[in-house]
């Protein structure tokens, strides 16, 4: 509430050039143009997206290893050990990140090892978690004559997974990538540390980028007047953002199961 | 009539564990015929007939050993190929099974994993196997309906029809009728007359005139033993054993 109070009439005023413009200078005076956001929108969305889309099919690959190939003695040990992962602070994240992935990319790719790449991999790590214990419920939740009925018809194991238990299980995996997209934009820590935080439309994936969360926290420490009504609206944007991906959640875990 | 012998059983033991659920089974099951299994809960008659297609694999801490010979092989050897196996040897669950798919899905289900992917095939088999399983005059307008709407009878037809579609030699039923209304389960052995003319049935069931009504042979199972293999008529009304009598003369069970 207190966002909206402080941040819609901010929105009003400085209209659609906020959202579209491609100059953020918020120590400026309020000059039009000085307070567009988008390339920090457009730095959200391609961190997202790319992070999920790294993390999506390793976390649902990992599902199905824990729900129908692991020996259960494997299960037992790997289970906790992906839920206590989900446990660890994104700061330590961050840091493992700043301290080994970004000299890593320094010294292979060149630049400043502070760059989409970079939040990429970590995002896609931090998600994981999230992915993997949803889709491996629900895979583990698919009633198991549906396996019996495959096999008996002489359908190979990885036959049966490909077509009927993932198929059967895609609305828990759906919820759960959608979850996992929901950790990755609203992660602020781990990505400010390692994104290199320019507000640049990136022209590689070498290229240091900033997203709304990481922007917000870093600037509202000394923001005043309207920078700091700017950061609010900014905090609009990204509820925006977030209520649209928990919507499609909620749809993608209610639809009925058939494929 | 012929008397060729479609699976040979010799010797037949069965560990879960510790406990022998199957003991010294030996049994030659006839070609195009039905055989039905019966007993009471827990004689092995299930175990028994989950042995022949190795659906016993997916459990865990089961020790098997002697033969069971099909096309004169040893399908207990560990160099099987259980896929191809299964598309001979098909199995009918206790309870319907279809996927939550469409009708035609559950049925196209099969040949697709067999690599056929022309549309026109599949149409044709799907026709055929509903038609083989006499399903096809109540879908044929709703292919594409979920499977899950069709009432329990229905379902199991489909199944049936499903496994039919894969073309197998053997179809073994798991009480294939227990989960069903007498009207369902009288045309499920309507439908397993039919289908003796062209395959070999091994029906398990707990249900003795349903033994009578549909099987050639019967086998009687008892605490994981076979204590009596005859024709059915042999079986129910000159039982040789105590055992076999008590139990079709409704003493226990």
């Amino acid at each position: 509430m207190f966002v909206f109070s402080q941040g819609v009439p901010f929105l009003a005023e400085a209209g659609s050039s906020f959202l579209t413009g491609s100059v953020w200078l918020p120590t400026d005076s309020f000059a039009a143009g000085a307070w567009g956001i988008f390339p920090i929108i457009l730095g959200s969305l391609i961190v997202t997206l790319g992070a999920v889309a790294i993390g999506a099919p390793l976390g649902i690959a990992c599902a199905v290893f824990l729900a129908e190939i692991a020996p259960p003695a494997v299960r037992r040990v790997l289970v906790p050990s992906v839920s206590a992962l989900a446990g660890v602070p994104s700061v330590v994240y961050g840091f493992f990140a700043l301290l080994v992935v970004v000299p890593w990319i320094r010294g292979q790719f060149g630049g400043f090892g502070t760059s989409v790449l970079a939040c990429w991999i970590i995002l896609s790590v931090m998600i994981l978690p999230t992915i993997i214990s949803i889709s491996t419920d629900s895979m583990r939740a698919v009633p198991r004559e549906y396996k019996e009925g495959s096999l008996a018809m002489g359908a190979t194991s990885w036959q049966t997974i490909r077509s009927v238990l993932i198929p059967a299980a895609s609305s828990g995996i759906v919820t759960s990538v959608i979850l996992g997209m929901g950790r990755a934009i609203g992660e602020t820590m781990a990505v400010l540390l390692v994104a290199g935080n320019s507000v640049t439309i990136p022209d590689s994936i070498f290229a240091p980028v900033s997203t709304l969360t990481a922007t917000i926290a870093l600037e509202m420490g000394y923001a005043t007047g309207a920078h700091q009504q700017a950061l609010f609206a900014m905090g609009v944007v990204l509820f925006v953002f977030i209520m649209i991906l928990t919507g499609l959640a909620n749809l993608a875990s209610r639809r009925r199961v058939t494929f | 009539m012929n008397n060729a012998i479609e699976i040979s059983v010799k010797d037949l033991d069965l560990w879960f564990g510790k406990f022998q659920a199957l003991k010294k089974i030996s049994i030659d099951i006839p070609k195009n015929k039905v055989t039905a299994l019966i007993g009471p809960s827990g004689c092995g008659k299930s175990t028994f007939i989950k042995t022949l297609d190795r659906m016993n694999d997916l459990v865990d801490n089961v020790k098997i050993t002697g033969e069971v010979v099909y096309q004169g092989r040893n399908i207990l050897d560990s160099d099987t190929d259980v896929v191809e196996l299964r598309k001979q040897i098909g199995m009918v669950f206790q309870k319907p099974n279809p996927f939550p798919k469409s009708i035609f899905d559950n049925v196209a289900y099969g040949p697709r994993v067999h690599g056929v992917r022309k549309k026109a095939n599949l149409n044709e088999v799907v026709e055929r196997s509903l038609k083989a399983a006499a399903l096809w005059e109540e879908v044929k307008d709703r292919l594409n309906e979920s499977a899950l709407r069709l009432s329990g009878g229905q379902q199991q037809r489909l199944c049936i029809a499903r496994l039919l579609a894969v073309e197998p030699e053997v179809l073994l039923m798991d009480e294939p009728a227990s989960a069903l209304d007498p009207i369902a389960t009288s045309k499920i052995e309507d439908l397993i007359y039919e289908l003796k003319k062209d395959y070999t049935i091994v029906i398990v069931t707990h249900n003795m005139q349903q033994a009578a009504r549909v099987s050639s042979n019967t086998a009687f199972f008892y605490l994981g033993e076979l204590v009596e293999f005859a024709s059915t008529i042999d079986l129910f009304e000159r039982p040789r054993d105590k055992r076999t009598e008590d139990y079709v003369t409704g003493k226990f069970g």
